[in-house]
């Protein structure tokens, strides 16, 4: 049972390159968009002490936050275009009838897919953050050097323990805030025959309609902009957001776990999947 | 030992019935084909088998529930269903490594040794490699697997005369031994007529005709007949009468061999003109191939 899980993870990998093509093709881009501007950056070290403490910050941690921000938003869209095709493209091709024709059971398949969602590409997004934030402080460092600007200027304020905690924390949030959405799109890639991320949103988009047209309100839209945005709002600090989050203090694990957004949605997301699996077993190839 | 055990098995799909009660009974060591027009209900009472579809009646392979039990009864069962559904994006070794990992009757040296027979590159992905390519390699994986059960939907479906040949030689020179067992459908009735054991025609969701193949050489014969001896034959209620440059060639079900010889030469008949005869007679929606 272990190795089908091992090897069902394994699977998907070599079928879904863009679980880490696409963080490293965004890390690499970003790298270099920032690299045409190294000479600003190195004049903002260069006046530094002129500033403000909490504007110092700003300036030394602002590309660092940036280029983590991309590369694991990057990570978000591809679990979501992950899911949707997880249990669709199977069908498609017909080499469901291969997979079946393994000892390996429904439920092991559908839990695989989403841990890749949950836990892989998080952890592969994460790598390849810390991995550019890496590779940026040893240019800006060898080119502050180069400048005759003392590299230590950006060092002492760059927080290099807590700013990579921070970061593995919210993204640890977010995995958890959004398994319900990869687990309902794995659900509906299981179910539709085609076209699974607009059959996902379907339901959405018209009871939101519905509700504008009947009631007039519109809580629908708020619930899927809670379910956006509400690990932000859950798992920090109220208002750490306003500036970048570098210190463990702005973190609030207490209160984003004890909040019921978190619990129904992880409840959402096992339903989901439970009947992903039921569904997968049930769906004949295309 | 009873490979697989069916009773009553009944599948709609809507208003279209894919199986209407069918009996099945299997023996291990058999090679058992299944023979009958498109939309027969082949594929629907194959799937049943594996568990890939859900169905009424009563169902066992190999003692187990297929579809409640698909993945344990895979470690026994194999199969090849329908052609090249061998995923585009894998690799070959990818492949090899995958089935050993999760299948614990894959012998990985055996199935290396039936690739390095074939001309298959091992680092490309399966996409790349042609028809015939993917399905030797689909066919070395599933022989490299000990199971008691293998099952092949049209295994040779576009595939090039010798490829059909070499596939069906292999099969039984390398991997069937008397307990295994075989269940295959194909379109292409006169190349499995020789390897098969027992045939089974069906028709509609329903089993027409079942029979061993010892039983089928006893009980059907075929005479072609001068024009002479034609009302005569037609005395004996021949199944099937079909003309052939000018002659007449009945097809006969249970007659004395020793009657029949008065006619004219006496053969064993093939199983495609048997289906033609059992199943020709009535108009219907598509075809038979």
């Amino acid at each position: 049972m272990k190795g089908h899980m091992y090897w069902s993870v394994r699977r998907e990998l070599w079928e879904n390159r863009s679980i880490y093509v696409a963080p490293f093709a965004i890390a690499v881009l970003a790298l270099f968009g920032f690299f045409t501007h190294v000479g600003k950056f190195a004049e903002h070290m260069r006046r530094i002490d002129t500033l403000a403490a909490q504007r110092q910050l700003i300036e030394v941690v602002m590309p660092y936050g940036m280029i983590a921000s991309a590369i694991l938003f990057i990570g978000v869209l591809v679990a979501v275009f992950y899911c949707a095709d997880a249990l669709n493209g199977e069908r498609r091709d017909r080499s469901i009838l291969f997979w079946k024709s393994m000892p390996v059971s429904d439920r092991v398949t559908v839990l695989s897919k989403a841990f890749v969602a949950i836990v892989l590409v998080p952890l592969v997004a994460i790598a390849f953050a810390l991995v550019a934030q890496a590779v940026m402080l040893a240019v800006t460092t060898a080119v502050l050097a180069a400048k005759g600007i003392d590299p230590g200027m950006q060092w002492s304020r760059l927080p290099l323990v807590q700013m990579p905690l921070v970061m593995i924390y919210g993204v640890a949030v977010h995995a958890l805030w959004y398994s319900p959405i990869y687990a309902w799109l794995l659900l509906v890639s299981a179910w539709a025959r085609r076209a699974p991320l607009l059959w996902a949103a379907l339901p959405f988009f018209a009871a939101f309609v519905v509700e504008i047209l009947a009631f007039g309100s519109s809580h629908v839209l708020s619930l899927l902009k809670y379910r956006v945005t509400g690990a932000m709002a859950e798992a920090f600090v109220p208002n750490a957001m306003k500036t970048p989050v570098t210190d463990l203090s702005q973190l609030d694990p207490a209160r984003f776990l004890s909040s019921p957004g978190l619990w129904l949605g992880l409840l959402f997301a096992v339903a989901c999947l439970a009947i992903a699996i039921r569904v997968r077993r049930y769906r004949e190839p295309n | 030992m009873t490979c697989i055990e069916a009773r009553s098995l009944r599948k709609d799909y809507g208003t279209t019935v894919a199986l209407d009660r069918v009996d099945l009974h299997v023996e291990e060591g058999r090679i058992l084909g299944l023979i009958g027009p498109n939309g027969a209900g082949k594929t629907t009472l194959l799937n049943a088998i594996l568990g890939l579809t859900s169905c009424e009646g009563d169902l066992r392979v190999l003692g187990r529930d297929p579809w409640n039990e698909r993945d344990q009864l895979m470690r026994d069962v194999c199969f090849i269903a329908d052609v090249a559904v061998l995923p585009r994006w894998l690799r070959v070794t990818d492949a090899l490594d995958y089935v050993q990992g999760v299948h614990p009757r894959f012998d990985r040296a055996r199935a290396d040794a039936l690739l390095a027979k074939t001309a298959i590159p091992r680092g490309t992905r399966i996409g790349k490699l042609s028809k015939g390519m993917v399905t030797q390699l689909h066919l070395a994986l599933v022989m490299a697997i000990d199971a008691r059960l293998l099952v092949l939907d049209e295994p040779t479906l576009g595939l090039d005369i010798l490829f059909r040949k070499q596939f069906y030689d292999t099969l039984l020179n390398d991997y069937f031994d008397h307990n295994r067992t075989i269940v295959v459908t194909t379109h292409q009735v006169e190349e499995i007529q020789d390897v098969l054991t027992d045939v089974m025609f069906i028709d509609r969701g329903r089993i027409v005709l079942g029979s061993t193949m010892e039983e089928f050489e006893s009980r059907y014969a075929e005479v072609m007949v001068q024009a002479d001896n034609a009302a005569a034959a037609r005395e004996l209620k021949p199944l099937h009468e079909r003309q052939v440059f000018g002659r007449s060639v009945f097809l006969f079900d249970s007659v004395a061999r020793e009657r029949l010889a008065e006619l004219g030469e006496v053969r064993t008949p093939s199983l495609a003109d048997l289906f033609v005869a059992v199943m020709g007679g009535e108009p219907r929606r598509e075809g038979a191939r």
